[in-house]
């Protein structure tokens, strides 16, 4: 066993001689075959990470919205709503949400605008998002002023700011009072936005989804797995479109390294001709070639992989931010917590460290079994 | 030194941050229950429905609550404008 071993290392110490004795060459497949793992893996984690974070997040979101629809577009709901849903079998809670979007000119961004009763504020007291407060330099009383349905102009004093650690769903969020909103956007007491429904039991939903929709045709019940649902495929999408646009780049890399690994120099022929001259079994000069795939598939992979990580959980994935950002004015700052796929990981190392190990081998197989002699030559 | 122990050196470092990472994801998604509540409470309570990524139109700041023709939201075959629409997955309707 320990003579195996010893042969094994004498074999990788020749292999890193060889590869030292064309170093650039050597060193340029290792940069760009880890740059290339680099970009997959990145794409990989960030959309792992975000999917978890958003269904982590989300998990508490009601279990039933639902929304009233004319003419194809989703229209306030009367009051009365709630009384026509009446006590419904398995419904704990419902309640009418005010909610809606103020686009502020003087930034150019969509603040998401929710009274909440919850937090007991005045008429005149708002709590923003973080998003917010760092965009219009604001902190807490301070005044915002916001322009009412009649262009009136109100001004509301900054209470106090949301968390910062919930800033991915509270970043551009503004709360105020219900009647504050009323107000601000001409609504009056007998229309909300949307009805939160709580159900106490998950496997009731669906069915209490069927009935309101014979109470109420003209709503449309939103459901809390088809929330989540739709942040499962909003990444796996982006991460598809991700993918697509470095599909270039990995066929580039796959092209450079098969020609590199499959296509012997002449040089190469000729050291494998004197191997076999001096007595090397085809066998040795296979193994001999298999170490160089694995040395730098292996190392490409390890680097790439733990430079991605740390872009992305400890940078913020910093190199997607402005392709994500897009033209949010209030994007959140966030941290992403770490979380790796065990099945995507897997997947990335057979797809890159295995092809490029078994490229290398065929050729050395080809030649190697060929007269010394004539390889020479 | 010879070559293949710097190489084996090398392996070992890199090794170890691998198995640094795995732990890091166990250890983190623990601390992540510690905090979570906050975020928890704030989206139970007011009852959110969506991430506050993409705030330029109704449609991307909240997909879950956007109805199937919001991208066509402004006259009957309009084509989206929003550069996120580019990013955003179209309704499942549009993909059969």
């Amino acid at each position: 066993m320990i003579a195996l071993l010893r042969k094994q290392r004498y074999f990788i110490d020749y292999t890193l001689g060889t590869m030292m004795r064309h170093k650039g060459k050597s060193l340029g497949l290792l940069s760009v075959y880890t740059l290339i793992i680099f970009m997959l893996a990145s794409v990989m984690l960030f959309s792992h990470a975000m999917r978890s974070e958003a269904v982590a997040l989300l998990a508490n979101s009601p279990e039933i919205v639902v929304q009233r629809i004319q003419a194809g577009r989703s229209v306030m709901v009367p009051a009365d709503y709630l009384q026509r849903i009446g006590k419904l079998r398995g419904v704990t809670e419902k309640r009418g949400r005010l909610w809606g979007y103020y686009y502020d000119p003087a930034v150019k961004a969509n603040y998401t605008v929710m009274a909440s009763e919850q937090d007991q504020l005045s008429i005149t007291d708002i709590v923003i998002g973080e998003g917010i407060a760092r965009t219009r330099g604001l902190s807490i009383g301070d005044y915002l002023t916001l322009r009412s349905h009649q262009g009136k102009a109100f001004s509301f004093r900054v209470l106090r700011l949301l968390e910062s650690d919930s800033e991915l769903i509270s970043s551009d969020l503004l709360l105020m009072n219900p009647q504050g909103y009323r107000q601000l956007f001409g609504l009056d007491e007998s229309l909300y936005t949307d009805l939160v429904l709580s159900v106490r039991n998950p496997r009731e939903i669906q069915k209490i989804a069927e009935k309101l929709t014979r109470l109420l045709p003209d709503s449309r019940p939103i459901l809390r797995s088809e929330i989540l649902r739709t942040y499962e495929s909003l990444f796996s999408w982006r991460q598809g479109v991700m993918l697509i646009l470095l599909l270039g780049s990995v066929l580039a890399f796959v092209i450079f390294a098969w020609d590199k690994a499959s296509g012997l120099s002449a040089e190469e022929r000729k050291e494998i001709g004197i191997l076999k001259a001096v007595g090397w079994e085809t066998g040795e000069v296979m193994r001999m070639k298999f170490w160089e795939g694995v040395i730098i598939s292996l190392m490409a992979f390890l680097i790439g992989y733990l430079a991605a990580y740390l872009h992305v959980f400890y940078t913020s994935a910093g190199l997607f931010e402005p392709v994500l950002k897009g033209w949010s004015v209030l994007y959140p700052r966030f941290q992403l917590t770490p979380s790796v796929d065990g099945l995507q990981l897997a997947t990335l190392f057979f797809f890159t460290v295995l092809p490029y190990t078994l490229a290398t081998i065929v050729p050395v197989w080809r030649t190697s079994i060929t007269d010394p002699d004539l390889v020479m030559r | 030194m010879k070559r293949s122990n710097t190489f084996f050196v090398c392996l070992l470092v890199l090794l170890t941050g691998f198995i640094t990472s795995l732990v890091d994801v166990a250890s983190e998604s623990g601390q992540r229950l510690l905090q979570a509540p906050e975020s928890a409470g704030l989206v139970s309570r007011l009852g959110l429905t969506d991430l506050s990524l993409f705030t330029e139109a109704r449609y991307t700041r909240h997909p879950s609550q956007a109805d199937i023709h919001s991208a066509f939201q402004d006259h009957p075959v309009a084509l989206e404008h929003f550069p996120t629409g580019s990013l955003l997955q179209p309704p499942a309707g549009l993909l059969r």
